[in-house]
């Protein structure tokens, strides 16, 4: 009993040193905040489109009953990986059959619509998020934030940052094919 | 990761929150403005994560210090408030974690070291002074003026600290 | 050329510190007086190394050498000289090697102070400090080296974190690490106590003075670290729960707990096992400290480049040396127990209560610093524990510590009177009670907690008072024998009345600084005049100001009492270029009632032009924290020149202490 009891600080260290080893695992990020919206339905919200600009305005009521799983990108002109990003969804837009919807995150009307003018306009429905309410909504962190929704309006995969690597279009295909597999299926989940 | 990064820089060494809550952010209803610090304070920014929203000068933190007295204003309690932003960002922004089986052991494990300890030292004092009796413990004539010898030389009886 | 110097000298002192880390060993188990001998040459050999080292990397900052990729990284040309000293510790590399370079200053203490330690112990304990130096060193060496050179050289550095450009941080790293190092050589006799299978009274007095050392500059370092928070993050808060100050606070806390359950060990020959324990976890902790800062596995205001390699490299290392010690200890302490015996009123029952507490407190802090990791861990889930889970466990333990250190330090060794204790308390009862209602008069609407400290914080500069006075027998005896007796006390004893007031003084600043804050913020423009705590602040004018590496809108306010001009306030906010970082400087006006703290922000940008955010504190009573922090730093200082502590005191510090002969 009283040898246990010397041996207790050592047993302790161990189990501590075993979840510090955890910790350090390189694919964790210590300062990722997962989101509350997987597997959930996404947050109700409408957004006008950006003046100036003929594509649509964005709203909860679009995000249900698509034929393709939808893809909403946060984005802004004045966020400098968006600009990066850009080409990728460009491309995903175009080889993967899925809805791109665009949330435009507290960015002036005539700053977005110059930098979709420059870069190509890759959305089919794009909401102006002046005052940055329904990105909280959405529970961002910053800009610029993914959303794959199946056809149920319900949220499956969130990626935080900007869409780069080959390993990053892996993961984004990844929850893609995983939305077409839930709305394929027809279950609410 | 790396825009994470990044932006923690940012927050942390770029642009040091200089004020973090504006002067047109304040509320004119001074009960009202003092919860909002109050909440504030115990919501943690999800740009700069080490700090409070009330200390924070991120953009982000400055919408949801506007929400929160939005809510305010609008007749909320300080409980709906927090519900409302946790139900956008999850548990993870309360700087004060609440009180539910995942963290039972959070709020309970100091308190309980405690009791422990408490429980091996009333056990150690009380088993203890059995195996002597008080003839032990007092001191014979001969250590009294010992003692009474030392502590004239140096002003003896140990220190603590 | 120098930096090769350096690099070498980096090699060389690994060396040294393998030698160092066998031979002293083998000899002290084979008895080799030669061997054995050799700790105190390679001690003094590394620790030299080490200062080359150091002195080579300090030179490259000097100079500004941009061939060494650390140089570039963390200073620039125009940097004000003493910035540059500064940052040779301001890196990741650079404050590794100062960590290795105090490590080996205190081996190379005990090799040279240490000559009335017995040898075989002096060799373990420099053998076991060794194998830390060489741990540390192999990890820098192999995975951050500080002299790493680049070619070609970039024509300037990237500068330092302007941040760090400030007087308080730039000394608050060495006196922390003095502090948080130091508890190694403890750790190292610890070890070596355990090596050799025995711990008596001698070896906690040579013992006490390191601790007591460490502990020191610990309190320094961590107020230090506190009060540059104060003015430089310019929101006027002292201490945020954040987790890079909880590791450096736990050591602290347990450190605190050392030194008192060493004096136990020392007088009374008991609390054996558990004082080993103590120096074993207080050095772990400052190792978890390192481990956290370095390894980037919390998220934290502050963390140097964040590489997951270095953080297992050090986790090995912790595994080792922590791992290591605590199964060493599991192994040999059961046969440590013995010793004298009290009752459960008596010194040392209020030490072992003092103990508990203090551990507890610790356990307290690491649990909530630690949590979201083991959550995370267990369930996936990510929570945040902050400042109200830490001031809501750790304040209701220590209160009950505060109110304990008045009593503790009348009670008699083995058996005291405790009835006899508390008539003498009255008064500070009586003390107590009126500072309680004081502040609950200051503020009717404050917090519960906050009447309950000061309560409590009276009580214990009154208990601690009059424990010295009773101990001089002021007025009991005439006033030249109450002097006489106060010159003769040991310098301990007024160290520990000192201290422990400053616990006292430290609580009346942090209640007040908290509690009874006020604030206002707003949109000014010259000539606006603001009143907060009976002061009138008057808003001047803003200009543009050229420092030696920054720009900065300096404001200027004049601050008015009772309608008399007292004070004269420039707040700035500077914009370092080469860094592309922005500080604010905040402007006090300080008094003993409370500092009067203007910050300056950005002007108002959609107004009608020529309005600045002002934000002006009133923190009442904060500079209490400070003074109180100095009482702890001056009440350890004494005690440690108490002559019957002193490290290089003659024989008579080896004997040990004359017993009052233990009832078996």
């Amino acid at each position: 009993m009283k040898r246990a009891l010397f041996a207790l600080p050592v047993v302790l260290v161990l189990i501590l040193g075993g979840f510090f080893l955890w910790g350090l695992n390189p694919d964790r990020d210590p300062n990722a905040i997962p989101s509350v919206l997987i597997d959930a339905q996404a947050p109700e919200f409408a957004l006008d489109g950006i003046p100036g600009l003929d594509t649509p305005g964005l709203a909860k009521a679009d995000l249900s009953g698509a034929d393709n799983p939808l893809v909403v990108n946060v984005f802004a002109s004045w966020c400098v990986p968006c600009r990066a990003e850009h080409a990728v969804l460009t491309r995903m837009a175009r080889e993967e059959n899925i809805h791109l919807l665009g949330i435009n995150y507290k960015d002036k009307p005539e700053d977005a619509v110059r930098w979709l003018d420059e870069l190509g306009n890759p959305y089919e429905r794009i909401g102006a998020d002046l005052t940055g309410r329904v990105g909280i909504e959405w529970g961002i962190s910053g800009v610029p934030e993914t959303f794959v929704i199946d056809a149920n309006g319900i949220v499956v995969y969130r990626f935080v940052g900007p869409i780069l690597s080959a390993e990053d279009v892996r993961d984004m295909q990844e929850a893609i094919a995983l939305a077409r597999s839930r709305s394929g299926a027809g279950g609410t989940s | 990761m790396i825009r994470i990064l990044t932006v923690l820089a940012a927050c942390f060494l770029m642009a040091m929150p200089v004020l973090a809550v504006q002067p047109d952010e304040i509320l004119n209803d001074p009960v009202l403005e003092e919860r909002a610090r109050d909440l504030s304070k115990d919501l943690r920014c999800v740009v700069c994560q080490n700090e409070n929203i009330d200390s924070s000068h991120a953009g982000m933190a400055r919408d949801l210090r506007i929400l929160v007295r939005e809510r305010l204003v609008a007749g909320d309690s300080d409980e709906e408030v927090l519900d409302f932003v946790v139900a956008r960002y999850g548990d993870y922004v309360l700087f004060n974690p609440p009180f539910k089986p995942s963290t039972y052991a959070l709020w309970i494990g100091p308190f309980a070291v405690m009791a422990l300890g408490l429980l091996g030292v009333v056990l150690m004092l009380t088993r203890r002074p059995k195996k002597i009796d008080a003839k032990a413990l007092a001191l014979s004539e001969e250590e009294e003026s010992a003692v009474a010898a030392m502590l004239a030389e140096d002003g003896k009886e140990g220190p603590k600290g | 050329m120098i930096p090769e110097i350096g690099n070498f000298a980096l090699m060389l002192a690994l060396a040294a510190a393998l030698v160092q880390s066998v031979l002293p060993m083998v000899g002290a188990a084979q008895r080799n007086v030669l061997w054995m001998q050799s700790a105190v040459t390679t001690a003094l050999i590394q620790c030299g190394l080490l200062a080359v080292a150091f002195a080579a990397l300090m030179r490259s900052f000097i100079v500004s050498d941009f061939t060494v990729v650390n140089v570039v990284a963390n200073s620039h040309s125009l940097k004000p000289m003493i910035y540059k000293v500064a940052a040779t510790w301001g890196s990741h590399e650079g404050s590794l090697l100062l960590w290795v370079l105090i490590l080996a200053i205190f081996g190379a203490g005990v090799a040279v102070l240490g000559k009335n330690i017995p040898a075989e112990l002096r060799a373990r304990t420099l053998s076991v400090q060794a194998w830390i130096s060489v741990g540390f060193l192999s990890f820098m060496i192999f995975t951050s080296n500080p002299f790493d050179r680049m070619f070609p050289a970039p024509l300037n550095g990237n500068d330092l974190n302007p941040l760090l450009q400030d007087i308080g941080l730039a000394l608050h790293p060495p006196l922390l690490y003095l502090g948080y190092v130091g508890f190694s050589i403890v750790f190292s006799f610890a070890v070596a106590a355990l090596i050799e299978g025995r711990v008596d009274p001698a070896w906690a007095r040579w013992v006490r003075p390191w601790t007591l050392a460490a502990w020191v500059s610990l309190t320094g370092g961590i107020a230090l670290g506190s009060w540059w928070a104060y003015y430089e993050l310019g929101w006027g808060g002292w201490w945020f729960w954040d987790p890079v100050e909880n590791v450096s606070f736990m050591p602290w806390l347990l450190g605190t707990a050392l030194l008192h359950s060493a004096i136990v060990t020392e007088k009374r020959d008991t609390f054996k096992s558990w004082t080993i324990l103590l120096a074993i976890l207080t050095f772990s902790l400052s190792l978890l400290g390192t481990f956290i800062v370095r390894s980037g596995l919390l998220t934290s205001v502050h963390a140097f480049a964040v590489d997951p390699e270095r953080g297992v490299y050090i986790l090995g290392l912790l595994f080792v040396s922590i791992g290591g010690s605590l199964a060493l200890y599991a192994w040999r302490a059961p046969q440590l127990e013995g010793g004298g015996l009290f009752t459960p009123i008596s010194r040392e029952a209020g030490l072992l209560i003092n103990n508990l507490l203090l551990a507890t407190a610790t356990a307290a802090v690491l649990f909530g610093t630690l949590y979201p990791l083991f959550l995370e861990a267990v369930t996936g889930d990510k929570i945040s524990v902050g400042p109200p889970f830490f001031n809501a466990s750790f304040i209701p333990i220590m209160l009950p510590l505060v109110f304990m250190m008045g009593i503790g330090p009348f009670l008699s060794w083995k058996r005291a009177d405790l009835p006899g204790v508390m008539s003498r308390l009255k008064f500070a009862i009586g003390l107590g009670l009126i500072a309680a209602l004081w502040a609950w008069w200051m503020d009717t609407d404050g917090p519960v907690l906050a009447i309950i400290a000061m309560g409590v914080a009276g009580w214990l500069l009154v208990a601690s008072a009059r424990e010295w006075l009773s101990r001089i027998k002021a007025g009991e005896v005439p006033l030249a024998e109450s002097l006489r007796r106060a010159k003769n006390l040991p310098r301990a004893a007024h160290g520990m009345t000192i201290a422990h007031m400053g616990v006292a003084v430290l609580i009346l600043g942090m209640v007040g600084s908290s509690a009874w804050k006020t604030e206002q913020i707003l949109f000014a423009s010259p000539g606006t005049v603001v009143e907060i705590a009976g002061y009138e602040v008057r808003f001047d004018r803003v200009e543009r100001v050229r420092g030696p590496n920054y720009v900065s809108d300096m404001g200027t306010l004049t601050a008015f009492r009772d309608g008399e001009q007292v004070a004269v306030l420039q707040p700035e906010r500077r914009w370092y270029p080469v860094a592309e970082m922005q500080t604010t400087e905040s402007a006090i006006r300080s008094t003993l009632a409370g500092d009067l703290y203007v910050t300056i922000g950005e002007p108002a940008a959609d107004r009608a032009s020529n309005e600045w955010t002002l934000r002006i504190l009133f923190e009442p009573f904060v500079n209490f924290i400070w003074i109180g922090t100095v009482f702890l730093v001056i009440g350890g200082t004494f005690s440690l020149t108490d002559r019957r502590l002193r490290v290089g005191a003659p024989k008579s510090a080896a004997r040990p202490p004359i017993q009052a002969t233990p009832a078996e």
